[in-house]
């Protein structure tokens, strides 16, 4: 390979990741993910009745999802309240664990999940979807599967999995992609697929490779925490 | 136009002309309805364009402001796309705070475009501290589904047709003063978006409002030229079905088939 990552990972390699289940204990189900320097907890709370009631489903309950960045997670200190940005990534949060719930015993019901960005360093929306995952397990909510989810990136004509930040804001050759995906464990059902830059649509199956090997590994993490928290 | 949402009945209809390949309208499932493309609909505007694909119509107005570059790129312009789904164009659409698909399709038509390389925004810088912010809004006027392939092209265009304001002695904008000097754009970056749209195991392209509405799940690809390679420069899927590797993969090909075909059918209005 061409490029020299600065950290001396090797394209296929994540940053070194950590989970824990059990970290809110108000909530009825949370947990804690990281990638490198980047710090994601989410917290699920329910299912509960909905209010107002006009928005309640019969015949499934329902998720919500709200993803944001603390304040100061990032150098640029964000305005508190939802942007433009995080109510993009909120929804896709949703879209992204909701293929792996099964809500329909709990009709007129709401989940919601709550996930916060307490560190940034690229990779927030997937350390979200990660520790969301983690955090609907934690609860017990019926799951048809887990949830992982990576960024793959290229950076000029390289695949590399998992960027930093310093990696997002690289320049030159074809540039930085970031490549967010999120899909229902060990299947090849992708639940969030989002890009930004610049790629060949021919090299659309090397990101795809990519992720599931990155996701494989990310699966093993989560089934670890989710066995220390029942104390095996 | 009926408020109401779209029947269960008619989605299960949908779903079965699509497994044979049909279409109410009588199209394939990945034909584009007739696209034309109208210039300058708003003459205070820099650049403004009415993209009409079907019955879905949608204008995108460019305005170019003198500002501040933003701390982490002070060797640049700016790029700022917002829009809203105005009431107007639908009865589906109303006033407000906007919601998810009115913050939605601006940052599509956004990253489309900033992605692509169309725009030098190094060439955007007056002097130093002074800086061209190019600001394009997009507006529906027509809802009949695929407003996002519409307005990418709507937003595409306008840039392409919009002139420099002039500037007086102290590098403020005099909009009084009218220029020839056209955007510093690539010219054979040509930004679209493709957006796929699934229900049941059928993906159709350009959906009327009824179809759209039917979808379980959309994915939208920027799309554009680069260096002489086709590049995919932004991808959004949304909705909660989830998509394959196999149909993630069999887009691939139709993607670049339909840039091509998107391209080639702008060109006379270009």
């Amino acid at each position: 390979m061409a490029l020299k990552r600065e950290d001396g990972r090797k394209a296929s390699d994540l940053r070194p990741m950590q989970a824990k289940v059990g970290v809110v204990p108000n909530a009825d189900g949370s947990a804690i993910f990281t990638f490198g320097d980047t710090i994601a907890i989410a917290a699920v709370y329910g299912p509960k009745q909905l209010h107002p009631q006009h928005m309640q489903d019969p015949s499934t309950g329902i998720l919500r999802c709200n993803y944001d960045l603390l304040s100061f997670s990032v150098s640029d200190r964000k305005k508190p309240g939802p942007s433009r940005r995080s109510q993009e990534l909120s929804k896709m949060t949703q879209w992204a664990l909701e293929p792996a719930l099964d809500l329909e015993g709990f009709p007129n019901t709401v989940i919601d999940v709550e996930v916060q960005i307490i560190q940034a360093d690229a990779g927030t929306r997937t350390a979200g979807i990660n520790a969301a995952a983690l955090a609907l397990a934690h609860a017990g909510v019926p799951m048809r599967n887990l949830v992982c989810a990576v960024a793959i990136g290229k950076l000029d004509k390289d695949i590399v999995v998992d960027l930093d930040k310093s990696e997002e804001d690289f320049e030159g050759g074809e540039g930085p992609t970031d490549f967010p995906v999120a899909k229902l464990a060990n299947t090849d059902q992708y639940t969030l697929l989002q890009l930004d830059g610049k790629i060949q649509p021919e090299r659309v199956k090397e990101v795809l490779s990519f992720a599931d090997e990155s996701c494989a590994k990310i699966y093993e993490i989560q089934k670890k925490a989710l066995k220390e928290a029942l104390g095996e | 136009m009926s408020t109401m949402d779209t029947s269960n009945l008619t989605i299960e209809t949908l779903r079965q002309m699509f497994e044979q390949g049909k279409r109410f309208d009588g199209r394939s499932l990945k034909d584009y309805r007739p696209i034309t493309v109208e210039h300058n609909v708003s003459n205070k505007a820099e650049g403004s364009t009415r993209v009409r694909i079907g019955k879905t119509e949608v204008l995108a107005g460019v305005k170019l402001q003198v500002g501040a570059p933003y701390p982490d790129s002070k060797d640049k312009g700016n790029l700022m796309v917002s829009g809203d789904l105005l009431p107007l164009a639908s009865p589906r659409f109303e006033s407000g705070p906007p919601g998810f698909n009115a913050i939605e399709l601006p940052r599509l038509v956004d990253r489309a475009i900033r992605e692509s390389g169309m725009i030098d925004f190094k060439k955007l810088v007056i002097t130093g501290e002074k800086v061209w912010t190019v600001i394009i809004d997009v507006f529906p006027i027509n809802d009949d589904g695929n407003l996002i392939d519409a307005a990418t092209i709507a937003a595409s265009v306008a840039l392409k047709d919009a002139t420099f304001p002039g500037l007086d002695k102290d590098n403020n904008v005099d909009y009084h003063i009218k220029t020839q000097n056209k955007l510093p754009l690539s010219k054979e970056t040509f930004p679209v978006s493709i957006s796929f749209y699934k229900l049941g195991s059928s993906l159709f392209l350009d959906p009327t409002r009824e179809e759209e509405e039917a979808a379980e799940a959309r994915i939208t690809f920027g799309i554009s030229l680069w260096n002489g390679q086709n590049m995919i420069n932004s991808c959004q899927k949304r909705g909660a079905k989830p998509l394959s590797r196999a149909e993630v993969e069999s887009m691939m090909p139709i993607l670049l088939e339909k840039q091509i075909y998107l391209n080639e059918k702008l060109k006379k209005f270009l």
